[in-house]
């Protein structure tokens, strides 16, 4: 019995090391990955990703705090960087280099090869013909050759053993090099896709009409970097929004839905380079250097102006609102740290099209700014706005009061252009100027594209090429019996499905002569 | 616009009503077909078709032939019973007539683009139109290269369904109008056309692999005695699995190139070409299960049956990306007019 536990312990763990890659480079691995791939994919399109809709993954977090945290666990949020996800894509290509390199090896190997010989017995194959001729055998011959190179297969003559010209052909080895080209092609195309998203970034901003973006950290509301990325490495172009234009539908089933957007900007690539023009529009980025601008959204960015309780203008100036729905109800903060004896705060929403309902009160009835209005409760107190950077679309509320009617209900304020309203007790007052508009840009850089592009399109070459290429054999042998030219013709396919007889009827016919019919089947 | 003659308003009218049209031929079509397999429900397989399968005889001379053409779809009408004839003669009345529905649905597709004054495939009711357009293209060209007649049945049901439902459901039909900004662009039109064509082999090899699912089963259980029926006049299920295997050679990589005409579309439009947005992520699922069904092909132990299977989950993650994800995921792709 002990005999049979004495296994050598290096040799086992190099076998099972070697047993472990036979598996992992094994087509039965490669299907199941693939399918684990396929199903790992799912989850990322059902629970909300950072990366895709943060505000979803922020909502998410509120409704079901519970959920959220084993979800944060399993990195739920953010499948495709996810440790298991990349687990299954990294095996996958390890498998994938497994295979390719002795496929290369091998293809290299039957490359450089010659067709081989032809079978003993050449009526034995698929598809066979077979003639005499008056031609001599050599002249026969090197008509085959000619015709065989002239259909792009591989050539080689010889003169077997019975003393019979032969000619071997071969053709169809794009086949194989398609395969290679497109597994190697997957590799290419997920290190270009990995390169630019490490070195590359992503960025929005909110930019009023008529203000100014230089492209620094500091004037972005949100700034995804890639964990490579080199913040010095940032292009030093500045632009302005000129003018900016939106056009809605304004009747039938699809009334309220967006038409048209267009932004006028004037950019400078760098300090002291002359300013240029470029009208902005959506699939119509401004692209600078490796940066490109695009137009994603707008919104609206009332102008108003707050006055404190000793009447003095303590805040005046557009303040961006962040779109809510495709109504274009709008959420947002005014902040005046300025205002005396107490800073002052509103919060609350503009409506570009003010419109009533019993139940939800005021609400937008368009997006387009028909009747526009801002509803806003207010506060007092300190914004504390001295300690950290704060977003211009939240107020810190804790250390504030809000402001109430008789009663305990909350002030509640509707404002039209061109009006003003004063809070209670004298202290202050808030006006609606006038209304601008701005834009949502997406600043983003992601270098290399070009190599994901080039390696999807030689991907695409190569499974062409693997699926329709179809390797073949051909061999013509010509001899002598009984004082006659015999002519043999044969083929094969290495791949079912195509049609040989067509092919070798052809190359019989192109051999055979067509005026002299003394020839005889 | 105004073209003098008609204006974009009567072309939506026009359109309308050929889709109307296009919806009731194709009924008449499945008919004609649900006729053909019945008629063949008594009716013996075709004697080579009996023979070929029966226990290892030797092939006789020139089996090399078309295996089992005699008698099998399509096959010389005065060699037929009358049984057969019938089940020929319906078999013929349902091609022309999808023929004919392919016709009026190419006028309704066209008229749309006219009305809307741009390439018709901007929300869910022109994607429906046109992608069981693209079923019944594939289906009419695999029917003249592989004589395909035998998928009729089942692609007349598809495509009449599909028109079916766009037309009746309120919240899926629209009519001809402009498009969202983020639709504008040429990249678009090259995505959606490469989809659309991709998707309608997708759909044929589909219903090729069900067929082949069918027909490989019926040949290992059925005793040959008792071989009678539709299926028994579909050519054996290695050539139905050719033909399944012909189509998705060619939808597979013009779905990559649908993919990769997206993601250069997402990269105008929103600045960069890949964001696991969902219903990117379910056009690489969709790419990620079709590559396994070609390595199947390729694997040991995974051919036939398997594979089979495999084309059909494809199948169904492409219509769950064109119908859950348009109705019930949020995203950038999701647009009004659902
Ligand atoms: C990223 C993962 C992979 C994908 C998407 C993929 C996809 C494909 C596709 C679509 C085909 C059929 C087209 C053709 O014949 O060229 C194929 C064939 C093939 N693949 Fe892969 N593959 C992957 C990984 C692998 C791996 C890891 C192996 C090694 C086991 C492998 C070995 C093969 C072989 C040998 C064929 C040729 C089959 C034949 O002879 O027709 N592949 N693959």
């Amino acid at each position: 019995m002990r005999r049979t536990y004495t296994p050598a312990p290096a040799l086992s763990v190099l076998e099972t090391l070697r047993w472990a890659w036979r598996q992992l480079t094994s087509m039965r691995t490669a299907l199941i990955l693939l399918f684990l791939l396929a199903v790992a994919s799912i989850p990322g399109s059902v629970i909300p990703q950072t990366g895709v809709d943060p505000s979803a993954v922020f909502a998410f977090r509120e409704s079901s705090p519970e959920l959220a945290r084993w979800y944060d666990r399993l990195g739920l949020f953010h499948v495709y960087s996810s440790v298991w996800f990349s687990a299954v894509y990294v095996l996958l290509m390890v498998s994938l280099v497994g295979c390719f390199i002795p496929r290369a090896r091998q293809y290299w190997r039957s490359f450089r090869a010659e067709p081989p010989n032809a079978p003993r017995n050449l009526d034995r194959l698929p598809v066979h013909r077979e003639w005499t001729a008056v031609d001599s055998g050599a002249v026969v011959a090197e008509r085959a050759h000619r015709v065989l190179r002239d259909r792009r297969y591989r050539v080689r003559r010889y003169v077997d053993d019975r003393g019979d010209q032969v000619v071997a052909a071969e053709n169809g080895h794009l086949r194989e090099a398609g395969n290679l080209v497109f597994h190697l092609s997957l590799l290419v195309v997920l290190f270009g896709v990995a390169y630019g998203s490490l070195f590359g970034f992503k960025g929005g901003a909110l930019v009023v009409e008529g203000e100014g973006f230089s492209n620094t950290l500091t004037q972005y509301d949100e700034f995804e970097p890639g964990a490579w990325f080199d913040p010095a490495s940032l292009d030093p172009f500045t632009f302005t929004v000129d003018d900016f234009a939106v056009t809605f539908e304004t009747a039938g089933d699809q009334r309220g839905a967006p038409r048209s957007f267009q932004a006028d900007v004037s950019y400078v690539e760098a300090p002291g380079a002359p300013a240029q023009q470029y009208d902005l529009r959506v699939n119509h980025p401004l692209q600078i250097d490796g940066t490109s601008v695009f137009l994603v959204g707008h919104g609206y960015a009332p102008e108003v102006t707050v006055r404190d309780g000793n009447g003095d203008v303590a805040f005046r100036g557009p303040v961006p609102f962040l779109p809510q729905d495709s109504s274009y109800t709008s959420l947002g903060v005014i902040k005046a740290p300025d205002a005396a004896p107490q800073q002052l705060g509103f919060e609350g929403f503009f409506l570009p099209t003010v419109a009533f309902d019993e139940q939800r009160g005021p609400y937008s009835a368009f997006p387009d700014a028909l009747a526009p209005g801002l509803v806003l409760t207010a506060y007092h107190g300190d914004l504390q706005m001295d300690g950290q950077p704060q977003s211009v679309f939240v107020l810190d509320k804790e250390r504030l009061r809000q402001f109430e009617q008789q009663g305990g209900e909350p002030f509640r304020i509707l404002l039209r252009p061109g009006k003003t309203v004063q809070l209670p007790d004298g202290r202050g007052s808030i006006s609606f100027d006038g209304l601008s508009r701005a834009v949502r840009l997406q600043v983003s850089s992601t270098p290399a594209k070009v190599v994901p592009l080039v390696g999807v399109l030689a991907a695409i070459a190569g499974l062409v090429a693997s699926l329709f290429v179809r390797p073949r054999r051909a061999w013509v042998r010509v001899g002598r019996r009984d004082g006659d030219t015999v002519v043999q013709a044969a083929g094969l396919d290495r791949v079912a499905g195509g049609d040989l007889v067509g092919a070798v009827d052809d190359i019989v016919t192109a051999i055979r002569p067509r005026s002299r019919d003394m020839e005889h089947a | 616009m105004n073209t003098g003659l008609v204006d974009a308003g009567q072309f939506g009218y026009i359109s309308d009503t050929a889709f109307v049209f296009a919806t009731v031929v194709y009924a008449l079509a499945m008919t004609a077909h649900i006729a053909e397999w019945a008629s063949a429900r008594r009716v013996a397989a075709p004697a080579a078709i009996r023979a070929q399968e029966r226990v290892r005889e030797p092939e006789p001379v020139g089996a090399g032939s078309p295996a089992g053409a005699a008698g099998a779809v399509g096959a010389p009408v005065d060699e037929l019973s009358d049984e057969e004839l019938g089940t020929e003669r319906y078999g013929r009345v349902g091609v022309s007539l999808t023929v004919l529905a392919f016709l009026t649905h190419l006028v309704g597709v066209g008229a749309r683009a006219l009305a809307a004054e741009r390439a018709p495939w901007g929300n869910m009711f022109e994607f429906a139109t046109t992608g069981a357009l693209a079923v019944t293209a594939a289906y009419l060209v695999a029917l003249r290269l592989y004589r395909t007649r035998w998928l009729g049945l089942l692609v007349t049901v598809f495509v009449t369904i599909v028109l079916g439902i766009a037309m009746l459901t309120p919240a899926i039909y629209v009519a001809p109008g402009p498009l969202v900004p983020a639709l504008h662009s040429y990249w678009l039109v090259i995505h959606v056309a490469a989809a659309a064509l991709a998707g309608g082999a997708f759909c044929i090899g589909a219903l090729s692999s069900l067929l082949y699912l069918l027909k490989s089963r019926a040949e290992r259980r059925t005793a040959v005695e008792d071989r009678r029926g539709y299926l028994w006049r579909l050519p054996g299920s290695a050539e139905v699995d050719r033909v399944a295997y012909k189509v998705h050679a060619f939808a597979v990589p013009l779905w990559t190139f649908a993919v990769l005409a997206g993601a250069i579309w997402a990269e105008y439009a929103w600045g960069r070409y890949w964001g696991w947005d969902p219903k990117e992520t379910w056009a690489f699922i969709t790419w990620v299960v079709y590559a396994a069904y070609l390595h199947a092909r390729a694997t040991a132990g995974w051919q036939g049956r398997n594979a089979a299977i495999i084309a059909l989950v494809g199948f169904a993650t492409f219509l769950f990306n064109f119908v859950g994800i348009n109705l019930f995921a949020s995203g950038l792709h999701s647009y009004a007019g659902v």
